[in-house]
């Protein structure tokens, strides 16, 4: 029975899955907060996992969630396949008609607006899964303890928000300072990056917490 | 990712040409599902069809399958030693915020508005605080978007006849 629901509900994921791996991590946290298939510390702890190794975020956790919900391989594997199948079909159907629609889809309305609609909505998602992970409802966060976690929270946030607001550096400045200017934001980017930060953060957690 | 896929097939190999590539991006992230693998369905479907698909979606899935199935098995072992579980306290609220900070840049090049703005606000309130399934949003959205567009073209089909139809009439007039 657990094997059909796991089925059904990746196969749903998959299916509506728009807008990239974050957005599907919102359906995902749904479907494993319905089914009750593990408790909220593993499954931020899968998010954690899925982006510190590479591979796209939507199969890392459907294998990981398919394996703890049923304890086997089994579970992996048809977790995997299912948010695969719906991509499939839709892909295939695509390709087989690509020379017709490849250069008016891109031009019709209805397809635009539902594409710019899309992108809004799925803010709304990925705003939520946050919120869930932050407040859930019904009982108290697992991700948020202390004072100290929201001290992690903050440093991370500013760290990935910070080199969207480097801007290029000016071409009528002297080399120095073009240069250090440069050499400034490749080493925020450096810093930025999410599996650095992943890292930093639970090196801090081992000092803070143990 | 689609930066590493476009050096390794169109620059490396040469299978597919810029321009296609681009198409190739644009119909993978309107598609459902996750992008890696629909880009990776495209390619294969593109240079070998059947057996093309079956290689990559292969290729694009089993090293994540194989690393995380790994990783779950040891670490349902490891993770109540006090030491890991210190190391998760620190990482959950990154992660968090690994969520939450990118919306930034997504908001700002989905051209958000103060108006359109209530869109995410009112989606992100109903699944947080009313328990609704994200495929509601998503199928909302999608139904909504296209009756409001049909409507609109609708309305601007009949301003165009009756404004053909003033000006043949204006026209008789003259004549």
């Amino acid at each position: 029975m657990i094997y059909l629901q796991l089925f059904l509900s990746f196969l749903k994921i998959g299916l509506f899955g728009f807008g990239g791996g974050l957005a599907i991590f919102s359906l995902i946290q749904h479907e494993v907060e319905v089914h009750g298939w593990m408790t909220q510390e593993e499954f931020v702890d899968i998010l954690a996992i899925s982006q510190v190794t590479p591979g796209p975020i939507g199969i890392n956790c459907a294998t990981y969630v398919g394996y703890t919900a049923t304890g086997n391989v089994w579970g992996s594997l048809l977790a995997t396949t299912a948010i695969v199948i719906p991509s499939l079909v839709i892909m295939l159907s695509i390709c087989k008609v690509y020379f017709v629609i490849s250069s008016r889809f891109q031009r019709n309305i209805y397809f635009t607006r539902t594409m710019h609609m899309l992108r809004l909505s799925v803010l709304g998602l990925i705003a939520a899964a946050a919120l869930l992970l932050i407040k859930p409802v019904s009982q108290p966060s697992v991700s948020f303890i202390d004072w100290k976690s929201w001290v992690i929270f903050a440093v991370v946030c500013i760290f990935t928000i910070l080199p969207m607001f480097i801007k290029k550096p000016e071409s009528n400045g002297d080399i120095v300072q073009k240069k250090s200017a440069a050499f400034f934001k490749t080493a925020l980017q450096l810093i930025s990056h999410p599996i650095l930060l992943i890292i930093l953060a639970g090196v801090a957690g081992y000092v803070i917490y143990s | 990712m689609l930066s590493m896929i476009e050096q390794e097939i169109v620059e490396r190999k040469g299978w597919i040409d810029r321009e296609e590539f681009m198409n190739m991006i644009a119909l993978a992230q309107a598609a459902p599902g996750l992008i890696a693998v629909n880009s990776a369905i495209f390619i294969g479907w593109r240079i070998g069809g059947w057996r093309g698909v079956i290689a990559t979606v292969l290729g694009a899935v089993l090293p994540s399958f194989l690393i995380i199935l790994a990783i779950a098995m040891v670490f349902q072992s490891y993770k109540d030693l006090p030491a890991v579980e210190a190391v998760f306290k620190g990482i959950r609220p990154a992660v968090v915020a690994l969520i939450a900070a990118p919306l930034c840049r997504m908001a700002h090049s989905a051209k958000i508005t103060w108006t359109t703005a209530i869109i995410p606000i009112a989606g992100a309130l109903l699944i947080w605080l009313g328990g609704l399934s994200p495929v509601w949003i998503i199928l909302t959205t999608v139904l909504v978007t296209l009756l409001y567009t049909w409507l609109k073209e609708k309305k601007n089909l009949t301003v165009k006849r009756s404004d053909c139809e003033q000006r043949e009439q204006s026209n008789s007039k003259t004549v």
